[in-house]
């Protein structure tokens, strides 16, 4: 570069005290500011407003009045709230650990060769494309349990027929098998992106001393893609704390409240009851709880990462 | 030699397995859809029917203005993709050049974000500009869902693009916009078809935002098959028939765009961490 003087380029040029001449960089934040005043518009203000409107009294219709933190203690006493957190951690809990499951082996699958595998490939991951509304209602006909094809299934295997979405025992874990069902994709791709990525040495050597498929699963492909599969963890956490669709046109959060997780109570608090003060609070707490628990995932990916490190 | 083939087909038949559910749940719901109700009621259920009920989607679109819902969905979702496009292809390359990688944090916090937390006061602003009976609301909230997808692809993909012969065009006097512009943007057009894929795709499917914000004439076609379901006595071949008719142009797109939105999906994905 510094053979090009300005002269030559007539690039605009500064000179630092020494006399050597730096070539300016182009100014790139023009590009930059359209997408920042609508990110300000559309998600920013919304925040702002939100924050205003959980420390006011204020059900629509009605007039408003400061509250301080009265909505956030009423949460705290709430106990329909906790319940529905605890139904949010439950279908959490079980949408990330089947889909972590049944993507991972399906990206271990899909990375190998064998014939039609594009074909295959662009199948399975048309759940996750699929519009969930629609979706969701083919689900609720094949659940009902007396015409529903779902209880033919289990009838001709021997198995007693299910209630799945209309009995409060059952509807979480068929609502996860529906969301697992969709987005199992979504894990396979991030996971088959790990794959690509690992080098063939290692297994090379391996197979060579001897190493089974397991062993070398075990031991050389599982911590490669380990930074991978805590992304995958990630992204479904936050989807899954998130689901709405899917609950909203199955269940509406029933039967009683057996699947209301908080963004189903956060919807019918603001848009059944309007009342808006306590259904922002609770939007507050529904995004600190999504925060926490991102960044919670995010350290442990750091302190593997360590331990990866340390290991070397 | 012969166990590699042996193993090829093992792994065929395992795919199979893997994507039975997909293939068994769409090929049952175009069978939901073009059964009659005597065989949709039919126990055991009956998978393919004497008679095809090609008047289901006569029924759809006959009696729930359909055609109004799916022009809906069309404005909507390709307005919001347009202006997405306009602003966030721009912004994908700023971001990339700049190496404003802590930019990208407030795009994943927009993905933390719950929709109904923008849609409470987005509501209110709206209902005080009094536009809430057109399609505008929608447009605008789906620019929460489009515009971060089309930064996203963007920025990775401006990554990967060659620097140098942005480098020479700068050296030989072209301005920012005017290297962006004649250089860097028709280079990355597949990666604006990635975006463009996705941002359709996820807007398409939205439901939430419709849900609050819709009225009668300004509902798309996520919130008027789900409206289907409360209003009629459900009859399923309609329903199902309905169902598809929302879902199936973006099965298409998936199906054509396979690779691109692969392609798309990880890159995207991977740098979500």
């Amino acid at each position: 570069m510094s053979a090009i003087t300005p002269e030559r380029t007539g690039v605009t040029t500064q000179t630092i005290e020494g006399g050597q001449p730096v070539r300016l960089a182009p100014n790139y934040w023009p590009f930059v500011v359209p997408a920042l005043v609508v990110v300000g518009a559309v998600i920013v203000f919304p925040w702002a407003f939100t924050l205003w409107m959980s420390v006011n009294r204020w059900t629509l219709g009605q007039s408003r009045s400061f509250a301080g933190m009265e909505n956030y203690l009423r949460l705290a006493s709430d106990a329909r709230f906790w319940e529905s957190l605890w139904h949010t951690l439950t279908y959490t809990f079980l949408s990330v650990a089947a889909p972590m499951l049944f993507g991972t082996v399906a990206a271990l699958i899909f990375d190998a060769k064998f014939p039609l595998r594009g074909l295959l490939r662009g199948v399975f991951v048309m759940p996750m494309m699929a519009t969930p509304v629609a979706v969701a209602l083919v689900w609720t006909m094949m659940f009902h349990p007396q015409l529903g094809v779902l209880n033919y299934l289990l009838s001709l295997v021997g198995i007693p027929s299910q209630e799945w979405i209309f009995n409060a025992n059952t509807v979480i874990p068929s609502l996860v098998a529906v969301e697992t069902w969709q987005w199992t994709p979504l894990v396979m791709l991030i996971v088959l992106g790990g794959l690509a990525s690992v080098p063939r040495e290692p297994f090379e050597s391996a197979e060579i001393d001897g190493a089974n498929v397991w062993q070398q699963f075990r031991y050389l492909t599982l911590p490669m893609i380990a930074p991978f599969l805590m992304i995958a963890v990630i992204i479904r956490s936050i989807d899954a704390l998130k689901s709405f669709d899917i609950i909203y046109a199955m269940t509406q959060g029933g039967p009683g409240t057996a699947s209301e997780t908080i963004n189903i109570y956060l919807y019918n608090t603001a848009f059944s009851y309007y009342d808006i003060g306590y259904g922002s609070a609770m939007a507050v707490v529904f995004f600190i709880v999504i925060v926490a628990l991102s960044f919670i995932l995010l350290m442990l990916r750091q302190r593997s990462q360590w331990i990866d490190q340390e290991g070397k | 030699m012969s166990s590699r083939i042996f193993n090829r087909i093992g792994l065929f038949f395992a795919a199979l397995v893997l994507v039975s559910p997909a293939i068994l749940f769409f090929l049952w719901m175009i069978s939901l859809s073009l059964k009659f109700e005597i065989d949709n009621g039919a126990y055991p259920p009956i998978f393919i029917p004497e008679r095809l009920a090609w008047s289901n989607y006569a029924k759809v679109f006959e009696e729930n203005n359909f055609l109004l819902y799916l022009w809906n969905s069309v404005l909507v979702t390709g307005t919001a993709t347009l202006l997405a496009l306009l602003i966030g292809v721009p912004a994908g390359y700023g971001i990339a050049r700049l190496k404003a990688e802590r930019s990208a944090v407030v795009i994943m916090i927009a993905r933390m974000t719950p929709g109904l937390s923008y849609l409470i006061p987005l509501f209110l602003l709206f209902q005080w500009l009094g536009i809430l009976g057109t399609l505008w609301p929608q447009i605008i909230i789906h620019l929460v869902v489009t515009v971060p997808i089309v930064v996203w692809v963007m920025i990775g993909y401006f990554e990967t693009t060659p620097m140098e012969l942005e480098e020479a065009a700068n050296i030989d006097g072209a301005s920012a916009w005017q290297v962006f512009r004649l250089v860097a943007l028709p280079i990355a057009k597949p990666g604006i078809v990635v975006a463009f894929i996705l941002s359709v795709i996820f807007s398409w499917n939205n439901f939430v935002f419709g849900v609050v914000l819709a009225s009668r004439e300004t509902r798309t076609l996520p919130v008027a098959v789900y409206n289907m379901l409360s209003y009629e006595q459900v009859s399923w071949g309609p329903l199902a028939a309905a169902a598809l008719v929302v879902t199936l142009p973006v099965l298409v797109l998936t199906m054509f765009a396979q690779r691109q939105i692969v392609a798309g999906l990880t890159a995207g994905a991977v740098k979500g961490g």
